[in-house]
């Protein structure tokens, strides 16, 4: 496939905000590139990644400003390739042309001196079909963050309210000498808060998308206050023991992220340090009503990867509990003699989708009848990776039910079981409706994570402290 | 570059109650061998500025990577906006906070004559331990590293603050992955534990020279050992275990901020209250910690905190009771309590917030020989590698690489996937015995995640074996 170029801009209004949005940032991404590409020597060939933010982040805590600012950054990683000798950089990027193409300059000059050092990569691999593809959503529809903290801080007055606002655009590029583009330009927030009823218990709540809407938040914000009305009854403790036990979809996020961790990606099942590698192995199945894919056609991540493969709309991971896919990067199809699916270097999934069952959402607690309701998990870990046995914390909101309703809020537990046992015989129904969860992660970078996810009810569920 | 910035700032900074530059500019170098095969090879050059405006009791940051004058011009506006907006509706009077006017300099240790290797020898290192490590086709994955950071900071602020940091960080690492069947076993070099300031001379001297063969020996000896077992016993930690029990259930559970509750939505809350300062028995009387910045070949000293506060040894516990917690100027005027200079960011693009540095337990009386001996029945544990505990840093699970068994005063047999689960709250207090300066060993992390926007910073943890009496530990699936 050659030039082939896809442009899916969904939507560009006039209304921009002249501090905040630069429509100008794809063009100049572009044309660094377009400059690295005519400082190549003879025999060379170069890749880059492109990432850049202008953020407003605020933190709350009882209900009062604790820490606002904002956060514009953009860096380069240039990738310079001579045969099958590379060799990368990454820099800060000023935005000024000349600072930055001098810096281009300088980091070409750099490289070179260092893979006429370097032995050949017998792993190394490139995309050299150019695919150029241009993904612009939603940028101008935000109002300014001071005006979302006036909103926040209206409805929060009175409220143990604590959290963080994260707004603006992100941006995220590739460009290789084959003339391959690429651009991913999403404008969002994410308000992720918790209303704290006393000690460790609180409601956690998320709001999240590309239009601000005031009754949205206020809505969610009643929701949230009802909820700590329940949080006002006695904690109460169960001892250790297993449990009939209920997952709402954030939860089981936090679960089905262990499979991010070494799990799904091919190098890792390779090198048996995966934790679903008796999977592949020895046929161990989940219950069949487990479909797990990654639906990078839904998700929030761009379509493009580092080495500047597209990445295909949906890969299949487990079907009818069987593990049928994994995430494959380019390094490690050259390294296996595999087909790539263009997944990132981490090999992990980024826009997770597990197809819902049959358990209606209203029927939760009556189906759960006496047992334990999960709002949110922490802190998860493998306690015995080769048994893909996790171990981990009840957080927030989580209860404890008697015949279908809820009697009182738990005090924390913590669980120890094998994955293969709670997605295995353990698993009795998902719901008939899945929730969108957007990742907040902010290492570093405003994350694009996302996942749709049902929730779980499971039997017998190992508590251990 | 520094110097420009000294002049840009005195002409660019505005008038304010207080105002604030960091300039952040890091070089980075990470070298790996996989299998024998040089991966990726990558560099990096990070550089950009934090400015921060305290107007009129607001607060506000903004960063940028634009040094020009109109980009920080631009970011102090941003700064100066937050401020404003902040004013009146904040956790706390920022104006009444008194900000540092320190003024200095710090630098890295470096050896008398430290080594110089070219890529072309860190590279041979490498490729060798990796090589070695091959000693059976069981050996499924090894991979050796290394992993260099060097750090100039630069704090300049309008209270009349200038301080220069110079930070040099080396951090080797090696890996080895046995597979037997549905069994495989890992071994690290300390759990990427050898985490140090200085030069090229903690590469070639901490470790790494001669480790892959022993780690991929003690892989396979794992895959033929018997799991952990289950039950009530003696738990003898060595340092690259004892640096994530401190790190969780004493260093995180002490931050002022999180007792504050600015933590509670993302890295969580604390079961330490305020009140417990001076008098809590956080452990038995051989417990003492200390949070010392001033440890030159330690991960995470420094001179002065991000917010310009002097470096200071100070007890944390003393003869097990807690004395004061890990804040920094900011939480210190908000808690109305005494901390320590633990104002610390990731970088320029994230703001000071309550870090550990160098938290550490200081070296007792016991011999390793002697802390055996006196076991009945126990566990030794060696080499961090999982890790869980409750949003209050209370019940907690750790596991290890690596077991022991003590029998009868004896080492024993080697045991697989040990772990052990307790409650910071009383665990601590079943320290009975702290081994001595021949145990001690300095170590860090490059990883500890906290904040909203988050952050991932460096710490330093160093302590001697400890033995704790009557802990739950148990193995793996069988």
């Amino acid at each position: 496939m050659a030039n082939v170029t896809e442009n899916v801009t969904e939507k560009v209004t006039e209304k921009m905000r002249d501090a905040l949005i630069d429509t100008m940032m794809q063009d100049y991404f572009f044309e660094l590139a377009d400059f690295i590409q005519a400082n190549l020597q003879e025999g060379e060939r170069f890749k880059c990644w492109f990432s850049g933010e202008q953020s407003d982040f605020v933190r709350f805590n009882k209900g009062l400003v604790r820490q606002p600012g904002n956060v514009e950054q953009t860096a380069l990683s240039l990738n310079l390739i001579k045969g099958l000798t590379h060799a990368s950089c990454g820099f800060s990027l000023s935005k000024n042309s000349a600072v930055d193409q001098a810096s281009a300059l300088q980091m070409l000059q750099d490289l070179r001196g260092q893979i006429a050092q370097l032995p050949e990569d017998p792993h190394f691999m490139m995309s050299e079909e150019p695919y150029s593809t241009a993904h612009i959503a939603a940028s101008g529809e935000l109002p300014l963050a001071s005006q979302m903290v006036d909103d926040i801080l209206a409805l929060a007055k009175g409220v143990d309210f604590v959290g963080v606002l994260s707004s603006g655009p992100i941006f995220r590029g590739f460009a290789n000498s084959y003339g391959q583009r690429n651009w991913h330009q999403l404008e969002s927030f994410i308000l992720d808060w918790s209303i704290y009823q006393t000690a460790d218990k609180a409601v956690k709540c998320a709001y999240s998308g590309t239009q601000w809407d005031k009754a949205a938040l206020a809505a969610k914000f009643s929701d949230a206050l009802n909820q700590v009305e329940i949080l006002k009854r006695e904690a109460i403790s169960v001892p250790p023991g297993q449990y009939r036990a209920y997952l709402t979809p954030t939860a089981l996020y936090e679960v089905l992220g262990m499979l991010n961790w070494d799990g799904v990606g091919e190098k890792s099942l390779r090198t048996k340090q995966s934790s679903i590698r008796r999977m592949r192995d020895e046929d161990v199945q989940f219950n069949k009503m487990v479909h797990l894919i990654e639906n990078t056609a839904q998700g929030l991540a761009p379509a493009f990867q580092g080495d500047g493969f597209v990445k295909p709309p949906q890969v299949s991971i487990i079907k009818a509990g069987r593990l049928v896919g994994s995430m494959i990067s380019p390094r490690t199809a050259q390294e296996y003699g595999l087909q790539t699916n263009a997944a990132d270097g981490g090999e992990s999934m980024s826009a997770m989708e597990m197809e819902t069952g049959n358990l209606p959402l209203a029927d939760v607690l009556k189906e759960l009848g006496t047992g334990i309701y999960i709002s949110n998990m922490w802190y998860l870990n493998f306690s015995d990776r080769s048994a893909c046995k996790i171990t981990g914390m009840t957080r927030f909101a989580s209860f404890w039910v008697e015949n279908g309703e809820i009697k009182a809020p738990l005090n924390v537990m913590r669980f120890d079981d094998s994955l293969f046992s709670i997605l295995g015989d353990k698993l009795l129904a998902l719901t008939d409706e899945a929730e969108m969860l957007i990742d907040n992660d902010t290492y570093e970078q405003r994350g694009d994570s996302c996942a749709r996810l049902p929730g779980a009810l499971i039997k017998d569920f190992a508590f251990v402290l | 570059m520094f110097d420009s910035i000294r002049s840009q700032f005195k002409r660019l900074a505005p008038a304010v109650d207080f105002c604030s530059l960091r300039l952040v500019r890091e070089r980075q170098q990470q070298i790996s061998v996989r299998q024998g095969v040089l991966q990726p090879f990558s560099t990096s050059l990070d550089s950009g500025a934090m400015i921060t405006v305290i107007h009129r009791g607001g607060y506000g940051y903004a960063a940028t990577s634009d040094l020009s004058d109109s980009g920080l011009a631009s970011a102090i506006a941003r700064a100066k906006t937050w401020a404003e907006q902040s004013a009146g509706r904040a956790v706390t009077d920022y104006s009444a906070i008194a900000m540092s006017d320190a003024r200095g300099s710090y630098a890295s240790p470096k050896s008398h004559n430290p080594p110089q290797l070219s890529q072309s020898q860190i590279i041979d290192i490498l490729m060798r331990e990796s090589k070695e490590a091959q000693i059976d086709e069981r050996i499924v994955d090894t991979e050796a590293s290394l992993w260099t950071v060097n750090t100039d900071q630069l704090y300049i602020s309008t209270a009349g603050a200038d301080i220069f940091q110079e930070i040099s960080l080396v951090m080797p690492d090696f890996h080895a992955s046995a597979n037997d069947g549905a069994d495989t076993q890992g071994r690290s070099l300390g759990g990427r534990g050898v985490c140090l300031q200085g030069d090229m001379s903690i590469f070639l001297e901490r470790g790494m020279i001669g480790c892959g063969k022993r780690l991929a020996h003690e892989a396979l000896e794992l895959l033929a050992a018997p799991n952990c077992p289950t039950g009530k016993m003696d738990l003898l930690l060595m340092p690259s275990q004892m640096m994530l029990q401190i790190h969780e259930s004493i260093g995180h559970p002490l931050e002022l901020d999180r007792i504050l509750g600015d933590e509670r939505n993302y890295a969580g809350t604390s079961f330490v209250t305020l009140d417990m300062f001076g008098k809590y028995q956080y452990g038995s009387k051989l417990l003492n910690v200390s949070f010392d910045p001033t440890r030159p070949e330690q991960m995470a000293s420094y001179g002065w905190d991000d917010d310009g506060t002097p470096a200071e040894k100070q007890y944390i516990i003393k003869d097990g009771i807690l004395q004061r917690p890990l804040g920094g100027a900011i939480s210190q005027a908000r808690a109305g309590i005494a901390g320590v200079a633990a104002a610390r960011s990731c970088s320029w693009n994230r703001p000071p917030l309550d870090r550990m540095s160098n938290l550490n337990v200081e070296a007792g009386d016991s011999s390793l020989a002697d802390m055996i001996s006196s076991v009945e029945r126990g566990v030794l544990m060696d080499t961090n590698i999982s890790w869980s505990i409750d949003d209050s840093r209370n019940k907690f699970q750790f596991g290890s690489e690596y077991g022991r068994l003590i029998e009868n005063g004896e080492l024993t047999s080697v045991v697989k996937n040990p772990n052990y689960r307790g409650i910071s709250a009383t665990f601590w207090r079943s320290l009975k015995a702290v081994g001595d300066q021949s145990t001690f060993e300095v170590m860090g992390t490059p990883f500890c995640g906290k904040a909203e926007p988050s952050q991932v910073i460096r710490v330093g943890h160093a302590s001697p074996a400890c033995l704790f009496e009557q802990v739950e530990v148990f193995g793996g699936h069988e």
